[in-house]
């Protein structure tokens, strides 16, 4: 049965929605030089879920994304107003070290980013930056993440072979593999199936259904359809505002805004 | 009146056309013209026999190319590494690199003037091999830089963002992602920079050449060594009876040994090129 819209108080469903909350924005502004690129964003991310970002492209969902693990401090003049919270513990404090937050917060990127060496190097990158791992210790951890990903049955023989001589699909899942490797509590995904043909598509989703157990997951998609598929909360962005925000369910079928709706029937963007 | 488009295309084509061809043109007549006078000086004799042999100078030249590039490397590829991956947008980054244009663009007796009165008299390094390839060092530092930062602007973002995005440090990320697949083009860019300084002549004027009739061999980096830039220099200007066939000699020595390192340098890029892929 469906919910009916007008029963549920709309901020409360935006804002908070029910368990353990991982990751929260409030109030969060960014501009780039003079463009107002987020404006207000307040939203509580739900631990061991996937949470689902759409929108036209430009809306800022991508950008919003890259703040939960301050990816954005590389771009030169932006400048942001408002509190990102990881576990209750604000990210923009003097004292955080950016590259301890980037071990708790992984992230996967649009085009995969393998680096250009060798398959086992790429999942012992992270590893080895943070200790220096014995040689048995970094075996494991390589086959585990590679496992953790879905690809170390099609790579266990050729560990020691470029990484770019992989195809892109099996690409991306090293990326997620590479991320395992660190062992993170947050994955943020940034459209990570835009580059890949359906079949790598379906691999990847159901990598994360398998994954949203241990991880917090959040995705950026396009993919209005991927969004609908693995997530369990979606927010919809437009011009830099979170327009709604809900159970993904209630967000496709039942959406309180008329501009989630037009979006989500494919009558815009 | 109005072109049709097609002959304005056409004459289009043919002005490209023709100004590639000069340069082209200029370049052949170069390399034709030195074969063509200067094969017939060449001998072994040329090179190995008696006051006036070439050895000494291509021996002399060589180190003081090694030695240049032992002094400029470190300075330009740390610069390079700072201005690419470190400095942000900025009045005083803007300024560094209108300071390095313009060093460019100085003449490079000016560099010679400068190198005497640092390395020479100041620093008392005297005319010395280490004075010549310091002044060298400073000539090719801004090729270097502009050459390397363009092969660390190569490595695409998203290797950096991959690596930062893992908790790497913006040092780890250079030293152990940016520096290695960078690094084949800083040693091309290297050895094309350092090339240059192998044919100049008027920075080693007044800091390092001269001709010696006895012991053209330095001992250490504080002698004084033989050049072949230098050589040529002097067998033109002070020398009405040396032959000219051998000064044609000299000279087509001299632009192979550049064109020779040239080569070898676009041939290993290439060589790299073929191997990457990103």
């Amino acid at each position: 049965m469906v919910e009916s819209p007008v029963v549920q108080p709309p901020d409360e469903v935006i804002i908070r929605p029910p368990g353990q909350i991982r990751l929260e924005a409030r109030d969060l502004h960014m501009y780039y030089g003079a463009f107002h690129a987020l404006k207000g964003i307040s939203m509580a991310v739900p631990a061991c879920q996937i949470t689902a970002l759409i929108g036209p492209s430009g809306c800022g969902k991508s950008s919003f994304l890259r703040w939960f693990n301050r990816m954005n401090d590389v771009i030169d003049g932006v400048r942001v107003e408002g509190e990102v919270l990881l576990d209750g513990e604000d990210i923009f404090r003097p004292t955080l070290d950016v590259a301890d937050l980037r071990k708790r917060v992984g992230m996967v990127f649009q085009a995969p980013n393998p680096f250009p060496m060798s398959i086992y190097d790429n999942i012992a990158y992270g590893p080895r930056l943070h200790g220096s791992p014995r040689r048995d210790e970094l075996d494991q951890i390589v086959e585990e993440s590679l496992r953790g990903a879905a690809l170390w049955d099609e790579v266990k023989d050729k560990l020691r072979q470029s990484a770019l001589g992989l195809s892109g699909g099996q690409q991306q899942r090293l990326c997620i593999a590479r991320v395992l490797a660190v062992q993170p509590e947050v994955l943020l995904m940034d459209e990570p199936a835009s580059a890949l043909d359906p079949t790598a598509t379906f691999h990847i989703e159901e990598l994360m259904l398998r994954l949203k157990d241990q991880y917090t997951i959040m995705i950026v998609t396009h993919n209005m359809y991927q969004a609908s598929r693995v997530s369990t909360h979606t927010g919809f962005f437009l011009l830099g505002e979170l327009i709604e925000y809900g159970p993904t369910e209630r967000i496709f079928e039942n959406p309180l805004d008329k501009r989630t709706d037009d979006y989500v029937r494919g009558r815009f963007g | 009146m109005r072109i049709h488009p097609r002959t304005a295309q056409k004459i289009a084509f043919a002005l490209l056309y023709l100004a590639t061809g000069v340069v082209a043109l200029t370049v052949v007549a170069i390399v034709l013209l030195m074969l063509l006078k200067g094969v017939p000086g060449l001998s072994v004799a040329l090179f190995v026999k008696g006051s006036q042999a070439l050895a000494p100078a291509i021996v002399g030249t060589l180190l003081l190319v090694l030695l240049t590039a032992v002094l400029a490397t470190p300075v330009g590829v740390m610069a390079a590494v700072y201005l690419s991956e470190y400095a942000r947008r900025g009045p005083l980054v803007r300024l560094i690199r209108l300071a390095i244009v313009n060093l460019a663009g100085v003449p490079s007796v000016v560099y010679g003037l400068f190198g005497m009165a640092l390395f020479v008299m100041m620093l008392k390094f005297g005319r010395s091999l280490l004075a010549g390839s310091a002044t060298l060092a400073l000539l090719v530092l801004p090729l270097v830089i502009s050459a390397s930062e363009e092969a660390l602007r190569q490595v695409p973002q998203r290797l950096r963002d991959g690596s930062l995005a893992l908790g790497a440090t913006k040092w780890q990320t250079v030293r152990r992602v940016v520096l290695p697949n960078a690094l084949p083009g800083i040693i091309t860019s290297l050895i094309l920079a350092v090339s240059r300084a192998a044919g100049e002549t008027a920075p080693i004027l007044f800091t390092a050449a001269f001709f010696s009739l006895t012991d053209p061999y330095p001992n250490s980096v504080f002698d004084k060594v033989v050049a072949l830039p230098y050589r040529l220099y002097a067998m033109s200007t002070e020398m009405p009876n040396m032959p000219p066939e051998q000064k044609w000699a000299t000279a087509l020595v001299l632009v192979l040994l550049v064109l020779g390192v040239n080569a070898g340098a676009i041939a290993y890029r290439t060589h790299l090129r073929r191997k990457q892929r990103w």
